[in-house]
């Protein structure tokens, strides 16, 4: 039988909406190979949501907070007790951190950062963006287990209305020769980008680092994340973890607004993918038009505060 | 302060990607360079060994005979080793490649080991963490500020949209992300000393590795694809600032259906 195994990540018995939809395609996985879906985590509270998404058993080890040779040791110990002959993790920054760690300790491969998957003929399909989006690859994972890492906003989650995972505790090794000194919290209301449904993002048409409250503004009221081009970021308005594109965060939100970002290709190339994309820009012959569903050619410092008011207001 | 710094050798993020026979990335007319990430890594090892005032950052890379301009660069900068060892990387997977450099690494003396957070262009972000467990190291991965002293390391890790700082000992692998410093180009005179330097080559056979093994593409690519072309949707004249706004108003509710 061809099981899928799923890490998953929670708060408080709330799953991460990224591994809600590495869930929902295991099981889809899961029902195409005719296989059982099962989660990992170290949070036996999530059980009750990880049902609703499908997962009849929830694999679980007392590892405490993410450090990677712990939930190595575990999720490596999950795979041999639940026989899964898929893997996957969401691509967050543990999940990136942790999917090749455990792959070399299995000597299998990873695809990683896959927006499409598929179960054919016994084996994993994926499809994965590489040159920052400017091509894309379909590859095959033929080991034991297959393992892949799913990007953020890419797969849907949806409920599949089934009852609280059953709890299967898992015993590991938890030696860890990392220590983890501070986690330093992210600034509240900052949404990251990588998970954002809705990104605003500035660029050089800003013209300096404090104009970007024009962009955190619209962010705050949408609830959106705040991007950023690469030549903001190399001028110092702004810290790199807001770069969109290829040596930033390559992204798919559902909803993009580029204000005042020219479109440079390296930049095109992390956004493009996005579902809905608006573009304000005074140069008419911006090269962002080229991938913007709505472009307004017009003032970013006139049009955003007036936007900005209105989606208070819609928001209300 | 010995350290060993992993580079690849990829296509310049400002070039077209075209494809040849549906599967790889045509070569012909691109221009290579060190990949982004791995500059951050490079520099970093620079900067430990002169604070220590003594040791070698030895630059080491899996790839074809092409591979050598991405040493010599790294050189120029102010690498003081430089092992090659030959192969088509790109007919590796990303395990493939981690068993090689983590085979190499042994050969070389070394406290810490170096490598972008991912190779861009790939962008499988793998390798790093891969190296670490075929070493038996620890790893501190997409590293933002480090810190090395009597045989430990304090290093911040980018996480979603926050950081943590991590602590451990010597040796471990560190993967860059970009933020960690600002590399320096290379001088004349460091490209001059670079030409001196003997790149030590080697083959898969000298590291007592399988061929067989190191191609095994566990994971197959099945064809390459470049997206269609997006033609653009509504241009507007924004000139009316509240009619520009309404405009996207009415575009959130009614096709992003994000209000």
């Amino acid at each position: 039988m061809a099981g899928v195994l799923v890490f998953t990540e929670s708060k408080g018995g709330k799953l991460k909406k990224a591994s809600r939809e590495a869930l929902t395609i295991g099981r889809r996985l899961a029902e195409a190979a005719g296989g059982e879906l099962a989660a990992f985590s170290t949070d036996a509270a999530s059980a009750e949501e990880a049902g609703r998404f499908g997962a009849k058993k929830l694999y679980v080890a007392a590892a405490g907070a993410y450090s990677t040779e712990p939930y190595t040791a575990a999720v490596v110990q999950a795979v041999s007790d639940s026989q899964a002959t898929v893997l996957l993790f969401a691509g967050t920054a543990d999940g990136r951190d942790l999917a090749p760690r455990v792959a070399a300790r299995l000597n299998v491969g990873v695809a990683s950062d896959v927006d499409r998957l598929e179960w054919t003929d016994g084996k994993l399909r994926a499809r994965r963006p590489v040159y920052a989006g400017r091509a894309f690859a379909t590859v095959e994972v033929t080991g034991m287990p297959a393992i892949a890492t799913t990007r953020p906003n890419a797969f849907p989650a949806e409920e599949a209305g089934s009852g609280a995972a059953e709890v299967v505790n898992v015993t590991a090794a938890t030696d860890n020769r990392v220590k983890i000194v501070e986690t330093k919290a992210p600034e509240a209301g900052e949404i990251s980008l990588g998970e954002a449904d809705i990104i605003v993002s500035g660029g050089r048409g800003l013209k300096e680092a404090a104009n970007f409250s024009y962009i955190r503004d619209l962010a705050h009221a949408i609830g959106g994340a705040v991007g950023a081009s690469r030549a903001t970021v190399d001028a110092g308005w702004i810290d790199h973890q807001h770069q969109v594109g290829q040596t930033g965060r390559v992204v798919s939100p559902n909803l993009y607004i580029a204000a005042g970002v020219s479109g440079a290709i390296q930049h095109l190339a992390g956004m493009s993918s996005s579902k809905h994309i608006v573009a304000i820009n005074k140069d008419p012959e911006a090269p962002i038009f080229r991938v913007a569903d709505l472009g307004i050619v017009g003032d970013l410092f006139q049009i955003l505060p007036v936007l900005t008011e209105e989606v208070k207001k819609a928001r209300h | 302060m010995n350290s060993v710094v992993c580079i690849s050798h990829v296509p310049d993020t400002e070039s077209r990607i075209k494809i040849a026979d549906g599967k790889k990335v045509d070569e012909t007319g691109l221009k290579f360079i060190v990949s982004p990430y791995d500059e951050f890594a490079l520099e970093e090892a620079i900067r430990l060994k002169e604070k220590a005032g003594a040791g070698d950052v030895t630059v080491l890379t899996f790839g074809p005979d092409r591979a050598q301009q991405a040493l010599r660069e790294a050189l120029a900068r102010g690498a003081t080793k430089a092992v090659h060892v030959k192969g088509e990387s790109g007919d590796a997977d990303s395990l493939g490649v981690a068993k090689v450099l983590a085979a190499a690494i042994k050969t070389i003396p070394h406290d810490l080991v170096f490598l972008g957070k991912q190779g861009v262009g790939t962008d499988n972000a793998l390798v790093g963490p891969m190296v670490a467990e075929l070493l038996g190291y620890p790893q501190v991965n997409v590293v933002t500020k480090l810190e090395v002293a009597d045989g430990k390391l304090t290093a911040h890790r980018e996480i979603e949209g926050a950081e943590e700082v991590l602590e451990t000992a010597t040796p471990a692998v560190v993967t860059a992300q970009k933020g960690l410093n600002e590399p320096r180009y290379s001088s004349l005179k460091g490209i001059m000393a670079a030409k001196k330097v003997a790149i030590d080559t080697k083959s898969l056979g000298d590291l007592g590795l399988d061929e067989g093994d190191i191609y095994k593409q566990r994971v197959v690519v099945v064809s390459l694809e470049t997206p269609p072309e997006k033609s653009g949707g509504r241009k507007v004249d924004g000139a009316d600032p509240a009619a520009a706004a309404q405009e996207i108003l009415k575009y959130i509710r009614e096709q992003a259906k994000a209000l």
